[in-house]
């Protein structure tokens, strides 16, 4: 069922993204905004990455394949703080959902080259680039991006009652499907977790967060949309990062990566995170 | 009516969901007859507990694939699968079975 509803959310999102898009065209700021994320998300691995290393008894596989979850992104978490916006009345920028797509890969490069550079094994790689490009969560989102954006409003009128009305709803199923899914998986893997790695799924975000604000400010994005461009540099991956990291790092231990982000980053940001990055996006716009 | 047992080996390779592809890969490039690929509900093993329920995406999922096929080509086929899954969560074991109609496999 979760798997189900997350590809109505991705299909709901990026044909509103796509919509919205298709009302300014491709900008300069678009161009702008995908570069930014995208570099971002590269340089995000690398700080989480030398941290680990420092600061916990992580080896190197293990500490490459959560810096890739960080460096890449939560949809979920992205959505959740889209309708906090709307709760508040403040506007973003469409094209985020294409940032938001562009952010998931440049982290998994980035945290297999680190792997290969520590000298740790990675698998052969078959089949990875296939999986990341091609898993159902990003063709759902870039697929219905497109379309939204192709058919504009027009296209929207006939699926409102199913992609915008349901909306809603399917995303509180959801989080209360991710929170039980959590809730197991935190009782399960917690023991796999030292209390440094705990912390670090507690302060990367923040990290990320602020080098976000700081992006966020230099690219002049509105507030709304400064505050998703930091809280989706603030996620932390768990669909397309994990099925990534079992092909091309399958000695990394899922139930470290996987429980960091799933059960201690993704609540933080539900509930903690996104009030702060919504502050944070205030700040500087 | 006394239907004849033919002598076949049977491969179950049970391996997470992201090594599916390479494993099905590795199959045909062996030549086998035919596979079956069983979603797997719920297990434990070294890397601890795992349930179908608690997944929204392949890659904690656990799948089975079963394969019957000739003696002299079991030993070929392991190897292939086994280059995949030694690096993987898995568990591949091979045992003896009888079929009635050897010519499917």
């Amino acid at each position: 069922m979760a798997k189900t509803l997350a590809l109505y959310l991705m299909m709901s999102i990026g044909f509103k993204g796509g919509g919205e898009v298709s009302k300014t065209g491709v900008t300069s700021d678009l161009a702008l905004a995908v570069v930014g994320g995208a570099a971002l998300s590269a340089l995000l691995p690398m700080i989480g990455f030398a941290l680990l290393r420092a600061t916990t008894r992580l080896g190197a596989v293990d500490a490459a394949a959560v810096a890739a979850h960080y460096g890449s992104i939560s949809i979920v978490t992205f959505v959740a703080a889209t309708q906090t916006l709307q709760a508040m009345g403040l506007a973003f920028e469409g094209y985020l959902i294409a940032v938001a797509a562009v952010m998931e890969t440049p982290a998994i490069v980035v945290a297999l080259y680190l792997a290969r550079r520590a000298g740790a094994g990675t698998g052969d790689g078959h089949g990875l680039w296939r999986e990341v490009a091609l898993n159902s969560s990003v063709v759902m989102l870039v697929g219905s991006f497109v379309i939204g954006w192709i058919s504009g409003e027009a296209g929207m009128k006939p699926v409102a009652p199913f992609l915008v009305d349901l909306f809603r709803g399917v995303l509180c199923l959801f989080i209360l499907d991710m929170g039980l899914i959590a809730g197991r998986g935190l009782r399960q893997g917690f023991r796999s977790l030292q209390p440094s790695v705990i912390a670090f799924g507690l302060y990367m975000p923040l990290i990320s967060a602020a080098l976000a604000t700081v992006l966020a400010m230099l690219m002049g994005l509105s507030p709304g949309g400064a505050a998703l461009f930091i809280t989706l540099s603030a996620s932390a991956s768990y669909i397309a990062v994990p099925a990534a990291m079992r092909m091309a790092l399958p000695e990394a231990q899922p139930s470290i990566y996987l429980t960091l982000s799933l059960a201690i980053t993704f609540p933080f940001n539900l509930t903690l995170g996104i009030p702060i990055y919504l502050w944070l996006a205030e700040l500087v716009t | 009516m006394n239907l004849a047992h033919h002598p076949k080996k049977r491969l179950e390779i049970i391996v997470e969901a992201p090594a599916l592809h390479r494993v099905l890969e590795a199959l045909d490039k062996a030549e086998v007859s035919g596979y079956t690929v069983l979603p797997a509900l719920e297990g434990r093993g070294n890397h601890g507990g795992w349930n179908r329920d608690d997944s929204f995406n392949n890659a904690t999922n656990m799948v089975c694939v079963v394969c019957i096929t000739s003696e002299h080509r079991a030993e070929a086929v392991v190897e292939a699968v086994y280059a995949i899954v030694k690096r993987q969560i898995g568990v591949l074991s091979m045992s003896d079975v009888t079929v009635v109609r050897p010519e499917h496999f």
